[in-house]
Formats: C-alpha cells, sequence, structure tokens
C-alpha cells in the first residue's frame, strides 16, 4: 500500500469532530501538534487542552478510529504536552464556527466580545466555569439569553 | 531517606490528588449549580494534574507501580501531601478559604518549576500553571466576596480562616527533600515564596475584611508523612473502597 502523504492527513484529521463540540474539528482546536510517518506506523502528537479533560481520551480513539478507516493499519498516539495547549491555537474557521454554534470564541481580553446569537456588546459573567473544562457561563443582558463562552488560556 | 526526586514528586501529586478527591465529594451538593460546576471543574484539573505527576514518580520510583497503584494502594503514612489540603471540607466558605490558600502557593510553586531543571518538571509545572491560575482568580474572587458579604459570611469566612491558618505554615517549612530538590536546581526556595505568597494572600485577606490570626505557628508533617491529621485516613477509606475492594477493576 502506497503511503498517504502528510498533507492528506491533516486534511482527514481535520473532519474528525471534537466529541464535547462536535462543529469544530480536532485540528480546528488545536490540539493536533505533529503528524508523521515512522516506518510504517503513523504517529500523531495530540496536547491535551486541560489536564483533566475527559475527551482526551474518547479524541485519541476517534482519531484511531478515522485513520484505520482511511486504511492506515497502524497508528500511534503520543501525548505531548510541551508547548502547553493555548487557545491561540484555534484556527479561524473554528472560531467563526464556534460562533456560529452559539459558543463565544475565546478573546484575550478574557470575556467575550459579544452575544453569540443577538451580537450585542452587553454581557455579563454568571461563572468562571461551565459545562466542560473549557468553557465558562456568561449571560446576554440585551437578548437575556445564557451562553457559554470558549475560555481563553 | 528515599529519592528526594520521588519524594517531591509524590509531594506535588498527592497534594493534587488530595484537594481533587475533597473538591469533588461537593459534587452534587454546592449551594448553586454554578458553584457546583465550578468546583467539579476545579477539582477535574487536579485529577489531571495527579496523573502527570504521580505518572513520572512510577517511573523515577521504577519498582513496576502506575499513577493509579500510587493513588489506590498507599496507606496514610505514604502519603505526602500538605496537611492543608487533607482538611475536611466544612462548609463552602472553609472549602473556598482552603482554595484560596492553596492557590496562591501553588500558583508561585509551578510558576517557579516552569524553571526547573529537570524538563519533565518544567513541562508539567507549564501545563498545570494556566490552570492553577485560572483556579487562583475564582478562588480569591469568592473568598473576598464572602469576607466582604453579610454579617454571617464574614463570620463563617474568619472562623475558616482562624482554623485553617495554622495548616498554612507546612507550605514554606523546607526539609532534606526540599534542599535536595533545591540544590539539584529544581525546587524553588521557599523563604522566598512565602513573601511572594504574602504579597498575594495579604491583601486580599484585608479586602475580605478579615484579621489574620496573630500566630504564625504551623501544624507538620503531612508532606513527609510523618503526622498526617485524622480526615486524610477517613477520605482514603471512601477514595479507594473500589480498588482495594476489587483490585484491578476495569469498566
Amino acid at each position: 500500500m502506497t503511503r498517504a502523504s502528510v498533507e492528506q492527513i491533516w486534511g482527514w484529521l481535520d473532519a474528525v469532530p471534537d466529541p464535547e463540540i462536535p462543529v469544530i474539528s480536532v485540528v480546528d482546536l488545536g490540539i493536533v501538534r505533529d503528524v508523521n510517518w515512522d516506518a510504517d506506523t503513523l504517529e500523531v502528537a495530540v496536547t491535551p487542552t486541560y489536564s483533566g479533560c475527559p475527551a482526551t481520551r474518547v479524541i485519541a480513539m476517534d482519531i484511531e478510529t478515522a485513520l484505520m478507516d482511511r486504511g492506515v493499519n497502524s497508528v500511534r498516539i503520543k501525548t505531548q504536552i510541551s508547548p502547553p495547549w493555548t487557545t491561540d491555537w484555534l484556527s479561524d474557521k473554528g472560531r467563526a464556527k464556534l460562533e456560529e454554534y452559539g459558543i463565544a470564541p475565546p478573546r484575550a481580553a478574557g470575556g467575550p466580545e459579544r452575544c453569540p446569537r443577538c451580537k450585542s456588546t452587553d454581557v455579563e459573567r454568571i461563572s468562571q466555569f461551565g459545562s466542560t473544562p473549557c468553557k465558562a457561563q456568561w449571560r446576554c443582558t440585551e437578548c437575556l439569553e445564557p451562553f457559554d463562552y470558549f475560555k481563553c488560556i | 531517606m528515599t529519592d528526594p526526586l520521588f519524594e517531591y514528586l509524590l509531594r506535588q501529586g498527592d497534594n493534587a490528588l488530595v484537594l481533587g478527591h475533597r473538591v469533588s465529594e461537593w459534587c452534587g451538593m454546592a449551594p448553586a449549580i454554578e458553584e457546583d460546576i465550578a468546583l467539579a471543574n476545579t477539582g477535574l484539573d487536579l485529577i489531571g494534574q495527579t496523573q502527570m505527576w504521580l505518572g513520572y514518580a512510577a517511573e523515577v520510583e521504577d519498582k513496576d507501580r502506575d499513577a493509579d497503584a500510587l493513588a489506590f494502594r498507599r496507606d496514610v503514612w505514604d502519603f505526602r501531601n500538605l496537611l492543608l489540603v487533607e482538611q475536611t471540607n466544612g462548609d463552602f466558605g472553609k472549602t473556598l478559604m482552603r482554595q484560596f490558600l492553596f492557590d496562591a502557593f501553588n500558583v508561585l510553586n509551578l510558576t517557579a518549576l516552569t524553571q526547573a531543571s529537570d524538563p519533565r518538571i518544567a513541562e508539567i509545572a507549564a501545563k498545570t500553571v494556566k490552570e492553577a491560575e485560572y483556579h487562583l482568580e475564582r478562588s480569591r474572587e469568592t473568598v473576598i466576596a464572602l469576607g466582604d458579604g453579610t454579617e454571617e459570611s464574614n463570620a463563617r469566612m474568619q472562623k475558616a480562616l482562624t482554623v485553617l491558618w495554622p495548616f498554612a505554615g507546612e507550605m514554606f517549612v523546607a526539609d532534606d527533600v526540599d534542599v535536595a530538590m533545591f540544590d539539584a536546581g529544581i525546587a524553588p526556595d521557599l523563604t522566598q515564596l512565602r513573601k511572594d505568597w504574602d504579597v498575594i494572600v495579604l491583601p486580599s485577606l484585608n479586602s475580605a475584611m478579615l484579621t489574620v490570626p496573630d500566630s504564625d505557628f504551623a501544624h507538620k508533617g503531612g508532606k513527609n508523612g510523618v503526622r498526617h491529621t485524622e480526615h486524610l485516613g477517613h477520605m482514603l477509606a471512601t477514595m479507594q473502597y473500589l480498588q482495594r475492594a476489587y483490585p484491578d477493576a476495569r469498566w
């Protein structure tokens, strides 16, 4: 079998959804750090978002399954914690998709720019934490809807 | 003395593990759903950090144990966490006060460890300090809000501070392990760390309208395992039950 090119593999991985926020891919999330062939074994370096994120193991499994489905028979997932993941690695495509989905994308200023629904900039924080380790809870004071904000770290 | 590096890694891992478990005891019981979620997330971060520290400790020890074996198959006297983190949750205020006193230490300690001569320690510290900073932001704000809140909340926070203060000093007392790790270019100077901790903690407690106890008496015996408080054994009885009753159980 001919080995798929690394570019092609990045493309396949970009179709693997994040298990908790399925509108973005694991590549959009910035957690796939490296892809390379070691003889006939494909090595994929993945970095966790948060140390205790329970999705990390599911993500590794999803990546392995997706690559097997494409005919890659030998896959090695390597966990890489350095340099530590940062929300700066979220792709622009990922950010746009997050907002479309109703999750305000991360911002260095430490809070969302605007309500992902009505786009009002009058927003307030409910809690620094949310339904997954990567999110916080905010509320729009214009349309009164609560929404998730992707924490900036 | 056993290998100081192993001992030192156990201290980092056990602090995260014991506090992480304590915080998880709130799951489903916090005063508001946002707080419940915040506590659960904090606990989750700490347990994730535990896996990295104890995972490395197990490799250094090289006796065919892994992070799970270290977490679930050691008894009280083999734990190396600070006495502060094993103290019972008490009310919500006491839980947040304990968190704040530890978070301030944790952020400073991890920040220093990002420069450690041991690259693996530096990597783990760089990863975990970001989470610790986030925890500190919340515990600090909450301690101030509750201290500078109602008469009732202020009284409870004062009581929490008075009870927990004698457990804070242990963080800064350097022993043989700390000295060996300092000499190896790994651990920070704890005397300097105390000064930096005071700069974070004292003004916050002042903003929280709380009075710092007038004594620096410090209970010791947690990080060297010589004398844990009675609470740790009770906690481990719950935490380790499943792995003790059904060793190597998987699901």
